[in-house]
Parts: structure tokens; C-alpha cells; sequence
């Protein structure tokens, strides 16, 4: 048994910002769909299952491929470490098997970052393969939370929040079990706060389930 | 991934259409398509949609040195890049022709036609000038990509603000937009592209041709103009030959589409002025359409946590400590520090009887010998010294270390035994 040390009050302000998505924006890409938190705006466009090339061609599973485009500037190191923590949730979560030796190319546009980007990225990047009709076996979304000086959780921070804070942590959480898929940290924070963290974005993610599933039914069904 | 090609039915049909004066969308000759210009949150920022083509413009800047033989001027970049998600043609590291041709006319449309004053970005001449940044993103390729990614830099630049400036003597300021308010670039005038698509040698003209009119195309006339009808640029690409008279027709024709196109922009540009002013909510996520059944918004969302707290603490409390197989890193040598083990080689040594194999058991015997844990070795294997082993081998410490030499040297025999009794029987 580990021990805990109470840490103070647990008073959070655990508030999402305010989310729009539009889907099937882009005539030309099988899918794609721009997710908006706040301020922060990302762009998707998903092509497959497609043509692949012999060199990357994997004779059991689609090969899936991530890029994530800054809006100024050549795309560097903390982009290609997002690209795999997107493909790593992707590939979890897509039924790649179904489709072998075939491509599946998901682009991302960061139209405007104003803090919690992998998340928006996530969000996202699930809209556009549901868009796209590529099989999955279940759903993601991405939630971003920051610890800040005094050790209060704040849910969906700002750019400005998340440079004022002592640790930022994103997770993609599945829509069956809301299970951790992926989390990336950055900052120093204690296996308290990471498991308190976790559960509040837990609570996050069922909201943003729904609101996936209004985005949907508002376009499916005929009332 | 390879682009589809265009079927031979598809082309004949294209070409006898507009033969007949008809478009697929129904447009006329001269018709552009529906041009939308929304803005984002910062200054600098703006999508620009012809038709179902998307362009995102970002427009930043920076102080640097100025160039060695212009050192009263600021510097200019255009980038624009054909993002992966516009086409399934467009591959992502591959400077395809398409790119270069389209950087090298946006680069002539707004740099050779001088239409941003250079000379106001300088701060101190010879060590400081602002360098603007333009920043052109293709989203989605529905044909006529050069009119649409002028359009959005040139109104990037018109929307975009500088921090301002101050210098009193030797002490440069620069003001974040907290302090003082940002200052506009000082723009002479707005060139905008116009695009001629001609079919059959020349006999037939198209403004704003649509991806398909495009692939069908002979050649492309090109032709960037200001509203006081001054021509920046002209291109002519496809090897058609045009008549002098065609080529003025063109400019008349470009001359009253570029007077349109600027009296949207300026209107565009007048009412992100406007609601920055007023206070009102401006950016893309207001820009989103809400009649449409494609986008949805949600409100702010109150996330309950009440007991978040002890839900944490029932988790940890619950989780056993991991457990302890933290591996003390060994020193070889002064400066090489091991931690762990690695994998040993399974291979069984049987491949090359000869020299090499003993140079194996050697060094492997000499890794052996220094490490601190002594491995689990199955005790049942006979522990036989046979000759032609033991003479290559070098012993380090014979006293200490005997153990583990014989140890090692029997898991090789019997496996070298394995071997050898194969062939016996």
C-alpha cells in the first residue's frame, strides 16, 4: 500500500471552453472536419483506405500516416512528436486489419493555437476518420489539462494558462471504458496529481462523447 | 498517391461543353466563383474560399539584420505550400513543379511589384530591419490555386499589424501589443491574379478555371493587376501561342475582375475593423456556419469534480508499489557505465567451427566475468571441460571468477554437444 499525502483542498476549475466542429468541409479528402476549443482551431483531412506505396506497404494492415502542419514556419521536432502520439492513438483505435496493404493519409492543419493543440488535434482527427467511414473499434477524444502554480487542476487551459503552469498533460481516452489510449506530460507533478488529473478528464471526456454524438445526430437524423 | 487520371469520355465531354459556351457549374465565360474571406483571431490571419478552393494565409514578422546590399530595407518572405490534405497528389517532401511554378508567381505578384513599402520596415539602418513573413496554405485544390492564394496574402497583408517602434537615439523600443497598439504595414497598392484558361489552341477562353477545366486546359494565362489597372505580372504557361489582340482582351477582362475582387476585400476588411472595435466576438470559431447542419457548437461546459479527490486517493491506495528491479549500473571502464544485462546470443555458436568461435567464447567470457549478478544457469548440464575450447580461452582472474568460466564454457559445450550428436546419429 503506497502512502498519500493529502494535498489541500480539491477545488478545481474544471470548465471546457466553448467546442464547435464542422464536418465534410473539404470537397476534395474522404473526410475531414475542423474542431474548434475556445480559440484554438485544428484542421483534418483524411484519405484511404488508399494506394500505398511499396516501400511503406504492410501485407496484413493499412498503413496509417500523420501530418501535422504549423500554421508558420517548417514543421519541426515538437510536431513529429505529436504526429506519433496521433498515430499511436490512431492505430489503436482504427480497424487497420480490415484493410491491408492499402494507405490511410490523415493530414492536420493548425489553423490557430491558443493552448490545449494535441487535444484539439485529437478531437480533430476522430471527427475526420468518422467522417471518412473508416472503420473503429472505438472512439477517442483529447483533453488537456495544466496544474498551475498553486496545484489547482484547470481543465482546457489557454496558451496563456499553459505557460503559467508547473505541468500540462494531454490524454486520449476511449469512448467505451474512458480508458487512458495515449497521455503525453510535460512538468513535474506527483502520482497524486496525475491520478486525480486522469479522473478529471475522464469526467471531461463524457462530454465530449456527447458531444460528438450531437454533431452526428444533428446531421443524420431527419428531425 | 497517384492522382486518378481523367477518363477520355470525361475530357471529350469537358472540351465539346465548353465548345458550346457551357460550364459544369453553370457559370458564364467570365464568371468567377462565390470568393469568401474570413479572418482569424490574430491580426495577419485569414482563409480565403473561391469556390470549394481554400486557402489559409498567416502573415508574421520578426527583426533581423537587414541584407548586405539593401540596408535601408525590410525583407520579404513568401512560402506557400500544397498541404497533403488538398489533393491526393500532393505528397509531402516532394517539390513537385506545381509548387515552384506557384511560389516564383506569388513571389513576382507581390515582391517585383513593389506593392508593400520596404523601407518603412526598416528600424535601424544596417542592423535592424522587420522581416515579414507570408505564410500560404492550400486546404483544398478545386482548380485556380494562384487567384485564391493572392487574394489571401495580399489581404493577410492589409489585415496584419506590426508591434510598433520607437527610437530616441541609440535605444530601440519595441512595443508589445499590450503597450501600444500595433501599426499596419504600409501597402501601396493591392495586385490581385486573375487566371485565363484556353481550350483548343486558343480558340476558347475560361476565367477561373475549376480543377476539371484545368486538367482539360491547353495553356494558362496569368495576369496580376491593381485597381488603378496597372499590370504587376503577366505569365504565360502551356506553350499556347496567343494574338496580341487576345492578350488585351484578357487585360480588359482582368481589369474589371480585379476592381470586384478589391472592393470585396476592402468590405471584408472594413467589417473585422469594425467588430474588433465594437468589441464583438471575431475569429474563425464565430466565422463557423450554424444553419448548417454540418457544424455544431456546444456551450462552456462545467465539469463536475467533487470527488475527484478521493476517487484518486482510492486508486492509489489500491495500487501496489511497483516493484523493485531497479538494476545497479556496473563500471567496465573509466567513463563506460552499464545498467542491465542486454540479451544474450541464442544462436548456439555452431555456424563457424573454426577461430571465430573461440574469439566468441572469449570475449563473451570476458563480458561473463565482469558482470555482478551471476546468471541462472540450468544445473543439469554435465559441466565438461572438452580440449579444443579450453585453449583459446583466457582466464582474467582464475581464482574468483573459475566458476562462471566453467559455467559458460559448458552451456557452449553442450550446446556444441547437441550439435556434434547430431551427425552421430
Amino acid at each position: 500500500m503506497m502512502q498519500v499525502t493529502q494535498s489541500g483542498s480539491f477545488q478545481h476549475a474544471a470548465v471546457l471552453r466553448e467546442f464547435g466542429c464542422e464536418h465534410s468541409l473539404l470537397s476534395r479528402p474522404d473526410g475531414s472536419a475542423s474542431f474548434v476549443q475556445g480559440d484554438t482551431t485544428v484542421l483534418a483531412g483524411v484519405y484511404g483506405p488508399a494506394e500505398v506505396m511499396v516501400s511503406k506497404e504492410s501485407f496484413d494492415r493499412a498503413t496509417l500516416e500523420v501530418t501535422l502542419k504549423p500554421k508558420v514556419g517548417m514543421p519541426g521536432v515538437a510536431e513529429r512528436s505529436k504526429e506519433q502520439c496521433i498515430r499511436q492513438t490512431c492505430e489503436a483505435a482504427l480497424l487497420t486489419r480490415l484493410h491491408p496493404r492499402t494507405s490511410i493519409t490523415l493530414s492536420l492543419q493548425t489553423v490557430h493555437d491558443d493552448g490545449a493543440l494535441l487535444a484539439c488535434c485529437l478531437n480533430a482527427a476522430c471527427m475526420a476518420l468518422m467522417d471518412a467511414g473508416l472503420p473503429m473499434h472505438c472512439l477517442f477524444c483529447g483533453v488537456c489539462c495544466a496544474i498551475d502554480q498553486q496545484g489547482t487542476i484547470k481543465l482546457d487551459p489557454t496558451a496563456r494558462e499553459e505557460k503559467e503552469s508547473r505541468a500540462v498533460m494531454t490524454f486520449a481516452l476511449d469512448s467505451t471504458d474512458c480508458r487512458v489510449m495515449m497521455s503525453s506530460t510535460k512538468g513535474s507533478y506527483t502520482a497524486a496529481e496525475l491520478q486525480q488529473c486522469i479522473a478529471v478528464c475522464q469526467r471531461a471526456s463524457e462530454s465530449i462523447f456527447q458531444f460528438y454524438r450531437d454533431s452526428v445526430s444533428r446531421r443524420y437524423c431527419k428531425a | 498517391m497517384r492522382e486518378t487520371p481523367l477518363s477520355n469520355c470525361e475530357r471529350q465531354f469537358l472540351v465539346q461543353a465548353i465548345a458550346e459556351k457551357k460550364r459544369l457549374d453553370g457559370r458564364q465565360t467570365y464568371d468567377y466563383r462565390n470568393i469568401k474571406i474570413t479572418f482569424g483571431t490574430d491580426y495577419g490571419c485569414c482563409i480565403v474560399d473561391l469556390g470549394k478552393t481554400r486557402v489559409l494565409a498567416q502573415i508574421s514578422c520578426e527583426l533581423v539584420a537587414p541584407k548586405m546590399n539593401r540596408p535601408t530595407e525590410g525583407i520579404l518572405f513568401f512560402n506557400l505550400e500544397l498541404s497533403q490534405m488538398a489533393s491526393p497528389a500532393f505528397e509531402p517532401g516532394r517539390q513537385s513543379e506545381l509548387v515552384v511554378k506557384l511560389n516564383r508567381l506569388v513571389e513576382r505578384c507581390l515582391r517585383n511589384s513593389k506593392c508593400i513599402d520596404t523601407e518603412s520596415l526598416c528600424v535601424v539602418s544596417g542592423e535592424k530591419v522587420w522581416q515579414i513573413r507570408v505564410d500560404l496554405h492550400l486546404l483544398n485544390h478545386d482548380g485556380n490555386i494562384m487567384d485564391a492564394a493572392s487574394i489571401a496574402a495580399i489581404t493577410a497583408l492589409c489585415h496584419f499589424r506590426r508591434p510598433d517602434v520607437s527610437i530616441q537615439g541609440e535605444d530601440v523600443t519595441v512595443y508589445t501589443p499590450e503597450e501600444r497598439d500595433p501599426v499596419p504595414l504600409s501597402i501601396h497598392h493591392m495586385p490581385i491574379c486573375v487566371s485565363f484558361s484556353f481550350f483548343q489552341q486558343g480558340t476558347y477562353l475560361l476565367v477561373d478555371p475549376s480543377e476539371r477545366e484545368e486538367r482539360v486546359m491547353d495553356g494558362l494565362l496569368v495576369i496580376a493587376m491593381n485597381k488603378h489597372r496597372e499590370i504587376c505580372t503577366i505569365q504565360s504557361s502551356g506553350g499556347i501561342m496567343l494574338l496580341k489582340d487576345q492578350v488585351l482582351r484578357c487585360s480588359k477582362i482582368a481589369s474589371v475582375k480585379v476592381t470586384e475582387i478589391s472592393e470585396l476585400i476592402q468590405k471584408a476588411l472594413e467589417n473585422d475593423k469594425k467588430v474588433r472595435k465594437e468589441g464583438g466576438k471575431f475569429g474563425f470559431a464565430e466565422s463557423m456556419p450554424n444553419q448548417r447542419i454540418t457544424a455544431y457548437k456546444m456551450e462552456v461546459a462545467p465539469v463536475d469534480t467533487d470527488d475527484i479527490g478521493k476517487k484518486a486517493e482510492d486508486l492509489i491506495s489500491n495500487t501496489e508499489p511497483p516493484s523493485e528491479i531497479i538494476p545497479s549500473p556496473v563500471v567496465r571502464a573509466p567513463g563506460t557505465g552499464q545498467i542491465g544485462e542486454g540479451l544474450q546470443n541464442s544462436w548456439g555458436l555452431d555456424e563457424n567451427e573454426d577461430g571465430e568461435e573461440a574469439e566468441d567464447q572469449t570475449m563473451e567470457e570476458e563480458l561473463q566475468t565482469m558482470d555482478v549478478k551471476v546468471k541462472s544457469v540450468n544445473k543439469e548440464d554435465p559441466i565438461v571441460l572438452s580440449d579444443s575450447e579450453e585453449e583459446d580461452v583466457v582466464v582474467l582472474e582464475p581464482k574468483i571468477m573459475k566458476k562462471e568460466v566453467k559455467v559458460q564454457a559448458s552451456s557452449t559445450a553442450a550446446s556444441k554437444k547437441k550439435k556434434k550428436k547430431k551427425p552421430a546419429h
